[in-house]
């Protein structure tokens, strides 16, 4: 028998545990490939289809004409697709049972949280900003003339961003997904906070409430840091930023005080 | 060794484990009895930390599991309910587990070897039947080579084969000074497995005692007799203490005396005895009159419905 010496549980141990777990998933794989195809695909159509009705200028309410925006386009449905990884990182191993093995190897918990928080922001901001430096370059190189460089003022800000963007609302589904432990609950609460409520605030709430309210929101505070220029209505680009960012914080503290304190 | 003082476990109003308190010993295969729904697999689930109790402390090797540094060293367990994510195979599951506490990728050779998993190492642990299923869960409780081993019915969905696997894996790491918790609903293999049982019901301890002492609590001197003068020697031995129970012609239960006793009663008149056999409750019948107070579910009138 091999000799077992130094066993002990160590968070570099978790990590790497749960990077074999990761990419030792068909789903990993294949959502990665959906999110990275549908994030530069729907870039470089929105350049080509945007771009020959262009020459917009970039500025309050022609975001959707602003040759960056353009070419970072997919990122409204990649967060979702994210998103769902990140759900799917964790709430699954509920659903399947996994759970128990994984918490009986590390009873204190709260390292397997923060090793999947590593593995997965690791992983994703890498994936990320290439797909969105990809997408930027080849969007630009459509719009031909029409399009903007990297050292233009605030585009290296926003492509970065942009992967930025993504990773965090990656890490927002996995802290969401141990939250709920579950699979759809998780992914639908993802969906309705990225994709939904922006809408459904503008549709419901008096002006007024609308208006102070609406910035604060995760995907509009994400959009003040993903886009070159910012509305009048929208936060600036840095104070989007920590918006954002305590969004997901908020999210994920929530999950390691459930994950802590809760029955497996 | 396993030590559980005083643990109570509420979910909500309902009360799943009630002040348990009993120690497994390193050393000997102790078995965990209990009808469906008593609170084994909860209990199982406090000693592993997955659940915190409502009250009382259970520790492993004198800590609470969670507390060691090493905890797959500490305890090996299988769990009932399936704990394997149905996408990864069983060789990535098996290296995920073992990456955790630092156990080296020979080893995960090893065990894959050591339960027969290794044609099927490299598959989907969803595809997997009820025996795989258990070898790779059992795998992955000897990962680390533990010093106490807590299996929830491991021999479920094991063929024959598998069965004296697994009765024989317990029996060496026993005799090797491990502690070894199984808990099963086949009272025929605690009854070759175990040396010691602990029976609870509804939650509460109802027994702890060596298998023996089990079987031999419940016995109630049931003696079985076949006679071609049942009339004659049934006259004989009626009294006022005894009992006796026709199961065909010519063959009945005699409670309240002894073998010896009916033998030399019926030597006595000259009556002929074809068979005359005292009767060893099985440790079925010993389990289902220990327990006929504390069963969660139970089938109702169903004798009074079939008239």
């Amino acid at each position: 028998m091999s000799t077992l010496v130094g066993l002990k549980v160590t968070l570099p141990r978790v990590t790497r545990s749960e990077w074999i777990k990761f990419w030792s998933l068909r789903s990993t794989w294949i959502t990665l490939a959906a999110a990275v195809a549908v994030f530069v695909g729907i870039g470089l159509l929105a350049s080509s289809i945007g771009g020959s009705d262009a020459g917009g200028q970039p500025g309050p309410g022609a975001e959707a004409t602003d040759p960056t925006s353009l070419s970072l386009a997919g990122t409204t449905f990649a967060q979702l697709i994210l998103g769902t990884l990140g759900v799917l990182f964790i709430a699954s191993e509920y659903s399947t049972g996994m759970i128990r093995s994984t918490l009986a190897a590390v009873p204190k918990r709260l390292p397997v949280l923060w090793a999947k928080i590593l593995v997965f922001t690791g992983v994703i901001l890498a994936v990320s900003l290439v797909a969105s430096f990809a997408a930027f370059l080849g969007g630009q190189a459509i719009l031909g003339a029409d399009g903007v460089s990297l050292s233009d003022a605030g585009v290296l800000r926003a492509v970065a961003g942009t992967a930025v963007y993504l990773t965090g609302a990656g890490v927002l589904g996995l802290a969401i997904g141990a939250l709920l432990r579950s699979t759809a609950a998780a992914i639908a609460t993802v969906f309705g906070t990225l994709f939904i409520l922006p809408g459904v605030s503008a549709l419901l709430l008096p002006d007024s409430w609308s208006d102070t309210v609406t910035p604060y929101l995760p995907s509009n505070a994400g959009s003040a840091f993903t886009a070159v220029t910012q509305g009048a209505d929208q936060l600036g680009p840095w104070a989007g930023l920590a918006v954002f960012a305590a969004y997901v914080a908020a999210a994920v503290a929530a999950a390691a005080w459930r994950l802590r304190h809760r029955d497996a | 060794m396993i030590e559980v003082h005083e643990l109570t476990k509420r979910y909500g109003t309902k009360t799943a484990v009630d002040g348990l308190t009993f120690n497994i010993k390193p050393g000997i295969v102790t078995g965990f009895l209990g009808p469906n729904g008593a609170g084994k697999s909860t209990t199982m689930r406090l000693i592993l930390g997955l659940d915190s109790p409502t009250s009382g402390t259970a520790t492993v090797n004198g800590r609470p599991y969670a507390e060691h540094t090493a905890p797959l060293h500490e305890v090996g367990a299988l769990l009932e309910a399936r704990a394997v994510h149905t996408g990864r195979s069983a060789y990535n599951h098996l290296l995920a587990m073992a990456a955790t506490n630092g156990v080296p990728r020979s080893r995960v050779e090893e065990v894959v070897d050591l339960v027969g998993l290794r044609e099927v190492a490299r598959k989907r642990a969803g595809g997997f039947s009820l025996g795989m299923g258990q070898r790779l869960g059992i795998a992955s409780a000897l990962l680390a080579d533990p010093r106490t081993l807590i299996l929830d019915e491991p021999v479920n969905g094991l063929d024959p084969e598998g069965i004296l696997w697994i009765r024989n894996l317990m029996h060496s790491l026993a005799d090797a000074g491990r502690t070894v918790l199984v808990s099963s609903h086949l009272m025929s293999e605690m009854a070759v497995t175990a040396e010691h049982l602990i029976v609870i019901g509804r939650g509460r301890l109802i027994a702890d005692l060596p298998v023996a002492d089990f079987i031999a609590l419940s016995s109630h001197g049931t003696v079985r007799v076949r006679t071609p003068h049942a009339a004659a020697l049934h006259d004989l031995l009626a009294g006022p203490d005894v009992t006796i129970a026709g199961i065909e012609r010519g063959l009945f239960d005699v409670t309240g005396l002894t073998a010896a006793e009916i033998g030399d009663r019926a030597a006595g008149a000259g009556l002929t005895l074809h068979e005359l056999s005292p009767q060893q409750p099985s440790l079925e019948e010993a389990f289902m009159e220990l327990t006929k107070d504390s069963v969660e579910y139970q089938a109702h009138g169903m004798k009074e419905d079939a008239r």
